[in-house]
C-alpha cells in the first residue's frame, strides 16, 4: 500500500509553498545575524579605546608565553573541583536524606542538618573562604599548617552540600507519594523503599540541576585563590601584575569556557530530554 | 470451619473533621471474595488502605490471621508480606523493567536469589500472557498490561490475602476485561480476595459477598444475587438504578 502511494498534487503544491517559506526564513535569520552581530562589533573596534583595549587584552604572543604557567594552574582548578564534586555529592546526599528522614532517633540530626543548610546557604561563598581559610589555621589544631588548597576546597564544599542537599531534597520530595505506598505494600521496610524506588527516581530527575551546579563549582573552586592558592585565577593574576598587561585574564577565561561550555550544553541537552519525557507521561 | 483470613471490628477512620468510616464490622473466610460496591467516596478505597495498614484506623481492630495488627506493636512490614494490594493507578516503578518491578520485593523482602526470582517472575507473566513484555519498562505497556503486571508484583510473593482497589477504573472499556479475567482466574485458585469496583456485572459473577457502602457504613451486605439483583435498602436501590442508567450494569 505504501508503496503504491504518489503524493496527490495538493501535497506536491503545498510542499513548493514550504520550500519558499523556508528560504525566506533563512535569509532573514542570515541578515539579521550579520547586522547585529556587524554593529556591536563596529562599536567596540571604533571605540577610541580599542587600539589600547587591543594591546592590553588581546596580545597574543604574551598569552601564548603565559599560557604554560596559566594551564599549571588551571589544573590545579580541574583537580580541586574534581575532588570537591565528589565530597559534595557524599556530604549532600548524607544532608538531604537527614532532612527528608522521619525516625525519631535522628530528631536532632534533622535540627542540625536544617541549621547547617540556613547558615551555609545564607553565607557569600567568598566569605566562607576567607573565614575558613584564615580562621582555622589560627586554632592551630596540627603541628604543621594546612594548606590553602585544603581550607579553600573544604569551604567551598561546606557551601555547595549545602545548596546541592536542597536540590537532591526536592527531588526526593517530587517522587509522588503512590511510590512510597506500592513499594511499602509490598513489604518493603522504610530504607529499602527509600533506596530502590524513591532514590533512584529522584536522583535521575535532579541530575540537570546538579550538572548547573557542576559548572558553577568549577568557576567558583577559583575563588581559593585569594587565599593564594596557585589556580589559574592566581597565576594570571602573577602574570598580569609582572607587566601589566591583562592578556592572562582573557588566557584564563578561554581554559575556563573550553570546559563549561561542553558542560552546559550537555546540562541543556539533558535538560530537554528530561522534559519531553515527563510531558510525554502526561499529569500521572 | 478455620479462623477467617481476615476481620474487621468496629473500624473507624476520619481525615480531620470528616468521618469516612464508621463501625465497619467485616468477616472475610479463606478462599472467599468479598466485593465493596458503592459511590465514589463512599470508603472503600479508605477501608482498602486501612486494611493494608497505609491509613491507621481511629477505632476497632483490624484483625488478619487470628492477629491484631492496629496493634501498634505489630510490624508492618511483616504483616505487608503477606498482603498485596493493587492500586487503580498501578504505581508500578517507571525506573524498572517489569521483570525487575516484579522481583523487588522477592529480593530484597524475602531474600530469593535473583535467579529463581526472575524465573518465578517470567512464569507467572507467560501465565497472564505478559512473558514478552519481561524486559520492557512501565511506560511502553498499555493501561491494562501495566495493571496486570501490577497484580502478578503483587501475587509474587504469594500473599494470604489480596485487596484490589477499584483496578479497572483507570482503563477503557476493551482493557477492563483483561485484567478482570485475571482475578477470575485468581478466585477459580482459591485467592482470598477483597475488591473495591464498579463493575457491577462483574461484582455479581466473582462476589461471594457483596457490601454495599453509603458514607463510611456498609448499608447492606449479602450474596450478589440479593445485594444487586434485589437490594433492599433504598440507598443500594438508589445507587443501582444510578448505575443503570449510566449503562453500566
Amino acid at each position: 500500500m505504501a508503496a503504491s502511494w504518489t503524493p496527490s498534487s495538493v501535497e506536491l503544491a503545498r510542499r513548493g509553498v514550504r520550500r519558499v517559506q523556508d528560504r525566506r526564513r533563512a535569509l532573514v535569520a542570515v541578515v539579521s545575524s550579520v547586522v547585529v552581530l556587524g554593529a556591536l562589533a563596529t562599536v567596540v573596534v571604533t571605540s577610541t579605546g580599542w587600539p589600547v583595549v587591543k594591546e592590553t587584552f588581546f596580545d597574543v604572543s604574551y598569552g601564548i608565553e603565559v599560557l604554560p604557567q596559566i594551564w599549571d594552574g588551571f589544573l590545579l582548578n580541574l583537580r580541586l573541583a574534581a575532588i570537591a564534586a565528589v565530597s559534595i555529592a557524599v556530604l549532600a546526599l548524607v544532608i538531604a536524606l537527614v532532612r527528608t528522614s522521619t525516625a525519631p532517633a535522628l530528631a536532632p540530626f534533622r535540627l542540625l542538618a536544617t541549621a547547617y543548610v540556613d547558615v551555609f546557604r545564607g553565607i557569600p561563598l567568598l566569605l566562607v573562604i576567607l573565614l575558613i581559610g584564615f580562621g582555622v589555621p589560627a586554632l592551630q589544631l596540627t603541628d604543621s599548617p594546612v594548606s590553602v588548597e585544603v581550607l579553600g576546597t573544604t569551604a567551598v564544599v561546606l557551601t555547595y552540600s549545602a545548596y546541592v542537599a536542597e536540590v537532591i531534597r526536592s527531588g526526593v520530595l517530587s517522587v509522588h507519594p503512590s511510590q512510597r505506598a506500592a513499594a511499602r505494600a509490598l513489604g518493603l521496610t522504610q530504607v529499602q523503599t527509600l533506596r530502590f524506588v524513591v532514590l533512584p527516581q529522584a536522583l535521575r530527575r535532579v541530575v540537570p540541576p546538579l550538572l548547573n551546579d557542576l559548572v558553577a563549582l568549577l568557576k567558583d573552586i577559583g575563588l581559593i585563590s585569594i587565599l593564594g592558592a596557585p589556580d589559574a585565577i592566581r597565576e594570571a593574576q602573577i602574570a598580569t601584575s609582572l607587566t601589566f598587561n591583562y592578556t592572562p585574564y582573557v588566557v584564563a577565561s578561554i581554559l575556563f569556557l573550553l570546559v563549561t561550555i561542553p558542560l552546559t550544553r550537555l546540562t541543556d541537552r539533558l535538560l530537554e530530554r528530561s522534559i519531553a519525557r515527563q510531558n510525554a507521561q502526561g499529569t500521572a | 470451619m478455620s479462623a477467617p483470613v481476615l476481620a474487621l471490628e468496629g473500624v473507624r477512620k476520619s481525615f480531620g473533621e470528616e468521618v469516612v468510616l464508621r463501625d465497619v464490622q467485616l468477616v472475610v473466610p479463606e478462599h472467599s471474595v468479598t466485593v465493596l460496591v458503592g459511590a465514589s467516596g463512599s470508603g472503600k478505597s479508605t477501608l482498602l488502605r486501612c486494611i493494608n495498614l497505609l491509613e491507621r484506623i481511629d477505632d476497632g481492630q483490624v484483625i488478619f490471621d487470628g492477629v491484631d495488627i492496629s496493634d501498634p506493636r505489630v510490624d508492618v512490614d511483616d504483616v505487608r508480606t503477606r498482603m498485596g494490594i493493587v492500586f487503580q493507578a498501578f504505581n508500578l516503578f517507571p525506573h524498572m523493567t517489569v521483570v525487575d518491578n516484579i522481583t523487588l520485593a522477592m529480593r530484597r523482602v524475602h531474600h530469593i536469589p535473583r535467579r529463581e526470582a526472575e524465573e518465578r517472575a517470567i512464569e507467572a507473566l507467560d501465565r497472564f500472557g505478559l512473558a514478552d513484555k519481561a524486559g520492557q519498562y512501565p511506560d511502553r505497556l498499555s493501561g491494562g498490561q501495566q495493571q496486570r503486571v501490577a497484580i502478578v508484583r503483587s501475587l509474587a510473593v504469594a500473599p494470604r490475602l489480596m485487596l484490589f482497589d477499584e483496578v479497572t477504573s483507570a482503563l477503557d472499556p476493551v482493557l477492563v476485561n483483561e485484567v478482570l479475567s485475571v482475578v477470575r482466574d485468581l478466585r477459580a485458585d482459591g485467592m482470598t480476595m477483597v475488591i473495591a469496583t464498579h463493575e457491577m456485572g462483574f461484582a455479581t459473577q466473582v462476589a461471594d459477598e457483596v457490601c454495599f457502602l453509603s458514607e463510611g457504613v456498609i448499608v447492606e451486605r449479602g450474596p450478589a444475587a440479593q445485594v444487586i439483583e434485589a437490594p433492599r435498602d433504598p440507598r443500594t436501590q438508589e445507587f443501582l438504578r444510578r448505575v443503570h442508567e449510566a449503562g453500566r450494569l
